[in-house]
């Protein structure tokens, strides 16, 4: 991989202004649109001191040698934020009923709504990208030792994010309430119910009662839009808060230049 | 890792953090670009790939293959590889719950403070062992469908015999075979030889009565065809003389 450098042109002398010299009192509309931009910043600002952490969070140092193995975890991020917009889309017209109406109101999204199978498919195809990079991710946090101290408890809100991600896919795969979702899931919930100890309280919690029947598909659907993206949600911001903290590992075989070699770069 | 060890680490990846460059725009740029990856290729599989419906659901209904989304392939063809039925929940939530309980613990039972893969070996071949047994499990079950047909000589007993039983017969061969049972089991030459026990000579482990009981109120994972049974009893009927049939 070719290393990435930014350009860095001579900045033109209209965006580099010069304080004005004291005295002069000449203000045209940019200067006051400006301050008003400003102002309103400082006003937020005051009231919540964000702007510190923004800086600690975006102008903190990531160590030498990162390369692009570290950008899967912010693209397995980004593929989450598709799921949830296109998802909000979808929202707007499923509807969860298990007698025929979940099944209308996706073939309505595919046929009828505009841009409806393009949303639908971003959707259904983004939860496969995401499912992918997120083991990618894995597989660098893995094989780069960034599980190890002190970045233990990252990894284990990480394991966690991977199963609430498979739960996503699970739950989602009901919801066009076709043939393969309805059987497929049926199998799922049974398997679920053979898991020792809970396995049995597992699967009559996903089905809302012994039968598979008309309340199921609702309880998926909550699941599938509100609990397990909340948490999801939830557990991004303490990962990302994590690694901000940390900071994010260099690749194990880079060495810090010893002093000695400082001396002659200097 | 002990204490002299942690400080080391932390010293030598201060001096890292140091020689290092701002987040933005350095990192953010890499991440945009990524970013922009993804986006595209989502939107391409969408484009091409689009988002079919597949027929309705319907739990009375006999024309089905019970499968997965791609990524849970793995999951089903290990339910394949182990048969005895006492092992079956180990296969189906055993290894999963055992998987990711290690995965959990993973930092706290590997306390070696190398972090260089190639001076990690067991790590390294574990991690490399698992990425290829799920990827040839997912490759399996990805050619593993639910065939559809079932090539059987009805038995010269029946033909002789004529009458209402060997139309039953032959409808419940019909039934069975559009039932995606043969997704998990085999019959004869058709068929997937697990999760479920071979049907070939159903009837002489079980009689007429247990397989219908089977059927309504099967052990997990098999789905139960209780709905079939009401709605379509004649079908449903066909179906136990078909394998009450198979010795
Ligand atoms: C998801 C996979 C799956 C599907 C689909 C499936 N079965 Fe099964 N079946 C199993 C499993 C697993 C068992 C073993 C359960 C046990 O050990 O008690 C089983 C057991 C049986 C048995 C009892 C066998 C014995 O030796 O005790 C019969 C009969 C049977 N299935 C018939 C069928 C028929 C007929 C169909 C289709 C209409 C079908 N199965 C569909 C998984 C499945
Ligand atoms: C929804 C899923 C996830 C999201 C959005 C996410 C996001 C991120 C981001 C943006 C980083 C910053 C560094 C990088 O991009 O590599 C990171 C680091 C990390 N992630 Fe994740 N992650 C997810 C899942 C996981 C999983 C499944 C694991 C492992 C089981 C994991 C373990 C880690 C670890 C250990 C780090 C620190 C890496 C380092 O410091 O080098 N994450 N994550």
């Amino acid at each position: 991989m070719p290393k990435l450098k930014l350009p860095a042109p001579p900045i033109p002398a209209k965006l580099n202004p010069r304080p004005a010299r004291p005295g002069s009192t000449k203000t045209g509309p940019l200067d006051v649109a400006a301050e008003a931009g400003i102002s309103a910043v400082d006003w937020v600002d005051e009231r919540t001191s964000i702007s510190g952490a923004a800086r600690w969070m975006m102008f903190r140092k990531v160590p030498k040698g990162t390369n692009w193995f570290y950008t899967l975890g912010s693209s397995t991020m980004f593929a989450f934020l598709s799921q949830a917009v296109t998802g909000v889309f979808l929202a707007m017209y499923y509807r969860p009923d298990a007698a025929g109406g979940a099944y209308e109101s996706i073939r309505y999204i595919n046929n009828e709504v505009f841009l409806g199978e393009f949303v639908h498919g971003m959707h259904k195809w983004g939860s496969s990208v995401m499912v992918i990079l997120v083991f990618l991710h894995m597989a660098r946090t893995f094989f780069f030792g960034a599980y190890k101290y002190p970045r233990e408890l990252n990894w284990v809100i990480g394991v966690a994010l991977l199963i609430l991600t498979m739960a996503m896919s699970f739950t989602g795969y009901l919801l066009p309430f076709d043939q393969r979702s309805y059987w497929a899931t049926i199998v799922g919930v049974n398997i679920n119910g053979t898991g020792p100890l809970v396995g049995p309280y597992l699967s009559d919690f996903l089905r809302a009662g012994p039968e598979f029947g008309a309340t199921t598909l609702s309880r998926f659907y909550a699941i599938h839009m509100l609990l397990i993206p909340g948490a999801m949600a939830a557990l991004i911001g303490a990962h990302l808060y994590m690694v901000a903290k940390l900071g994010t590992t260099a690749p194990p075989w880079i060495k810090a230049d010893s002093p000695v070699k400082k001396e002659e770069k200097a | 890792m002990n204490q002299r060890e942690k400080e080391r680490y932390l010293r030598e990846y201060a001096l890292l953090k140091q020689e290092g460059k701002p987040f933005f725009p350095y990192a953010v740029a890499k991440d945009g670009a990524m970013a922009a990856v993804v986006m595209l290729s989502i939107i391409l599989m969408s484009l091409f790939l689009g988002a079919e419906l597949g027929p309705k659901a319907d739990p009375t209904t006999t024309t089905y293959s019970p499968r997965p989304e791609w990524y849970f392939f793995f999951l089903f063809e290990l339910l394949k590889i182990i048969k005895p039925a006492n092992l079956v929940p180990l296969a189906t939530i055993g290894i999963p719950t055992i998987c990711m309980i290690l995965l959990f613990l993973l930092p706290f039972y590997d306390r070696n403070p190398e972090r260089r893969p190639e001076r990690r070996p067991i790590a390294t071949t574990a991690g490399i062992f698992v990425i290829l047994a799920m990827g040839y499990l997912t490759y399996e079950g990805a050619h593993a469908g639910a065939p559809t047909q079932i090539d059987m000589e009805t038995p010269t007993t029946l033909v002789a015999a004529g009458g209402p039983v060997l139309e039953q017969f032959e409808t419940g061969k019909q039934v069975v075979a559009q039932s995606g049972c043969q997704a998990c089991h085999i019959i004869g030459e058709n068929g997937n030889d697990g999760p479920g026990p071979p049907l070939t000579d159903i009837a002489t482990r079980l009689p007429k009565q247990a397989i219908s009981r089977t059927l309504v109120n099967p052990t997990a994972p098999m789905p139960s065809y209780k709905a079939l049974q009401e709605s379509e009893p004649e079908k449903f009927d066909a179906m136990v003389t078909f394998l009450s049939q198979l010795k």
